[in-house]
């Protein structure tokens, strides 16, 4: 495959004002990394999902340049890179509050109320609508799919830290916490 | 045990002993607690031998499907002409289902060591542990626990010092159900968009990176080392059913249920005695409604149905429903059954792949019609089209994700008509008239 051109002068902007070149992410210890996960794997393409993770660990979201980014260095083409993180509900493709809450609302948590520790995470953080960052930046609240503690409803992520058995009661204090 | 509750005097604790014991972690904790015997005992025998084992105890796939684990690692090519692989799926992802996070972020070295065994009876160098991306602490304690036995010489070019090359390596995912699906796994790790792939090839032919593969579930790997430790035939006594189910199995209940927990009991165990006398029943004041006994993904059963059954592979089939994952979602009566079976539809439209037309379009035109239902704006016939709607969507596509989220649809539907047609009769409600 021949080195993919990624230099587009269209690329997508979010929230209107252009994006800032972001610096890149896969030089010294991080292309060490990268290096590291190379080696478990028979081919390149395979670090594609690892390799995500860093661009998202260093820049909270996974911009167009850093999908290029990461196309040249597994050899892969922006196109492809972009398929597959458009699959993947965990890459942000745009940029996120500071705090990025996922509250569990299927049914196992649903029926423990869970819409409600939703709505508590709302109210608590001033954002106004899933998906939405509060005015101030900080928060963006969102609802998801099972999280795969259902035992501990209402399981609720804030950024990577996951938390058990949240009531709508105990929303406050947590946000608070983070402030 | 019920973590995060005692053990119950009427558990089976095998793979649930250590849950909530910090030490259990360690690699010299574990091995305290006899960890790394059964890999020692097994590196001592001959590959065949192993297989044959774990095929004598009548150990089944956990994750869902059922499948004997021992007759599926006998399908890898005797003759090793290209790289085996193990795969192990820790996609944990189906609704009502959180036993596999418990095994690994309390007893990680027990996953590892049926890794082990496993890699070692299918000739597999290299072991990739799918961990859904959500699991931040079961990944960091996974990830810990891997750091040590290699430190250790458990794993690496000279496994626990027998000339056996053995590497376990964790991926991440990044949200999506249906990388849980065996082949949508694979793709994942090879880098992909995670669409399963249409069988045959089946993955002991071609698997991950097109070589032999298996794949197993958290709780199959992890029942190994106690199979080649005890013996087939202490396996296979653990039975109170029907002998084709053995072994203990991880219940996971949750829902409207007065302690939920993941529970470990022998296969035939009665549900009726584990929800009420082990999981302490319902909540004050409330009734028993229906249980989906498997994870989201099997016919729900009515309360009275579910009070009949035993919890095994036979007892739930000969009630019309499915073991699956052990999952267990109680509903009671102040359950809105309409309500809950669109929450759940709503899940399957968002994690459809949308590679099969009958799933992507069907899961959310199933949403869509139970919403009408929902704000009043329901027909009669809407209730028919669902029914319809769901037989398009079962048998037909590359994947089970179709026929998962028409399962609960068609059985809500045919043992709770009356919820549904009351949604029909309310019609549109006066505000918006």
């Amino acid at each position: 495959m021949n080195g993919p051109t990624h230099e587009r002068t269209d690329a997508p902007t979010h929230g209107g004002a252009g994006a800032a070149p972001q610096p890149p992410v896969f030089v010294g210890v991080e292309r060490q990394r990268l290096d590291a996960i190379l080696a478990k794997y028979p081919t390149k393409a395979a670090a594609l999902l690892p390799a995500l993770w860093i661009v998202q660990e260093k820049h909270g979201w996974i911009s167009p340049q850093g999908m290029a980014e990461v196309a040249e260095v597994l050899g892969l083409t922006a196109a492809y890179v972009k398929g597959v993180v458009t699959f993947y509900t965990m890459y942000h493709q745009h940029p996120v509050g500071r705090h990025f809450v996922q509250v569990c609302t299927t049914t196992p948590c649903n029926v423990c109320g869970a819409e409600r520790v939703g709505e508590a995470f709302l109210k608590a953080t001033g954002a106004k609508r899933y998906g939405e960052t509060s005015p101030d930046g900080q928060w963006t609240v969102v609802e998801v799919e099972c999280l795969g503690a259902c035992g501990f409803a209402t399981p609720v992520m804030i950024n990577d830290e996951f938390i058990e058995s949240v009531t709508a009661e105990s929303v406050p204090a947590l946000v608070a916490r983070y402030r | 045990m019920g973590y995060p509750h005692p053990i119950h005097p009427r558990e089976t604790p095998v793979l649930s002993r250590h849950f909530g014991e910090a030490e259990a972690r360690s690699h010299a904790g574990w091995v305290q607690r006899g960890g790394y015997r059964a890999l020692e005992k097994a590196l001592g025998m001959t590959r065949e031998q192993v297989i044959e084992e774990v095929k004598a105890s009548g150990l089944r796939g956990r994750g869902g499907a059922g499948f004997p684990a021992g007759v599926k690692w006998s399908f890898m090519p005797k003759q090793k002409t290209k790289a085996h692989y193990l795969c192990c799926n820790a996609d944990e992802s189906e609704p009502g289902t959180f036993k596999d996070r418990e095994i690994m972020r309390w007893t990680p070295h027990a996953l590892i060591e049926g890794c082990a065994i496993a890699a070692y009876a299918i000739q597999a160098e290299q072991v990739y542990i799918y961990i859904r991306g959500e699991f931040t602490e079961p990944i960091q304690v996974m990830q810990a626990a891997l750091d040590e036995a290699y430190a250790g010489g458990i794993l690496g070019a000279n496994a626990m010092g027998k000339g056996v090359r053995i590497d376990i390596t964790i991926h991440r995912g990044a949200g999506a159900y249906i990388c849980g699906e065996e082949t949508a796994l694979m793709n994942s790790i090879e880098g992909k968009r995670g669409n399963p792939r249409i069988r045959p090839p089946f993955p002991a032919a071609v698997g991950v990176f097109g070589c032999p593969t298996t794949i197993n579930n958290v709780e199959t790997l992890s029942s190994v080392p106690h199979i080649i430790e005890k013996g087939a035939a202490w396996y296979k006594g653990l039975c109170l059913s029907n002998p084709k189910s053995t072994g203990t199995k991880l219940f996971s209940i949750c829902g409207a249920i007065a302690k939920p927990g993941n529970y470990e009991v022998t296969m035939g165990f009665p549900l009726k005695e584990l929800l009420y006398d082990v999981a302490g029943g319902m909540r004050p004041g409330r009734k028993l409604k229906a249980v989906i006994p498997g994870g989201s993904s099997v016919p729900i059963l009515t309360a009275a149905e579910a009070e009949e059954t035993l919890l095994d592979y036979e007892g739930c089939v000969a009630k019309g429903t499915m073991l699956g994952s052990g999952g267990m979602i109680v509903l009671d009566d102040t359950t809105d059954m309409v309500y809950q079976v669109m929450r759940l539809a709503r899940f399957y439209a968002h994690e459809s792949c949308a590679q099969c037309t009958q799933c992507r379009e069907g899961t959310a035109w199933t949403v869509k019609i139970l919403q009408r239902l929902l704000n009043g704006e329901g027909r009669k016939e809407d209730l028919d089209l669902l029914l319809d709607l769901s037989e398009q969507m079962t048998g037909r596509t590359i994947c089970v994700l179709s026929d998962s989220c028409a399962a609960p649809v068609v059985s809500a539907i045919r043992k709770f008509p009356e919820e549904f047609d009351a949604y029909v009769r309310r019609g549109r409600p006066a505000a918006s008239t």
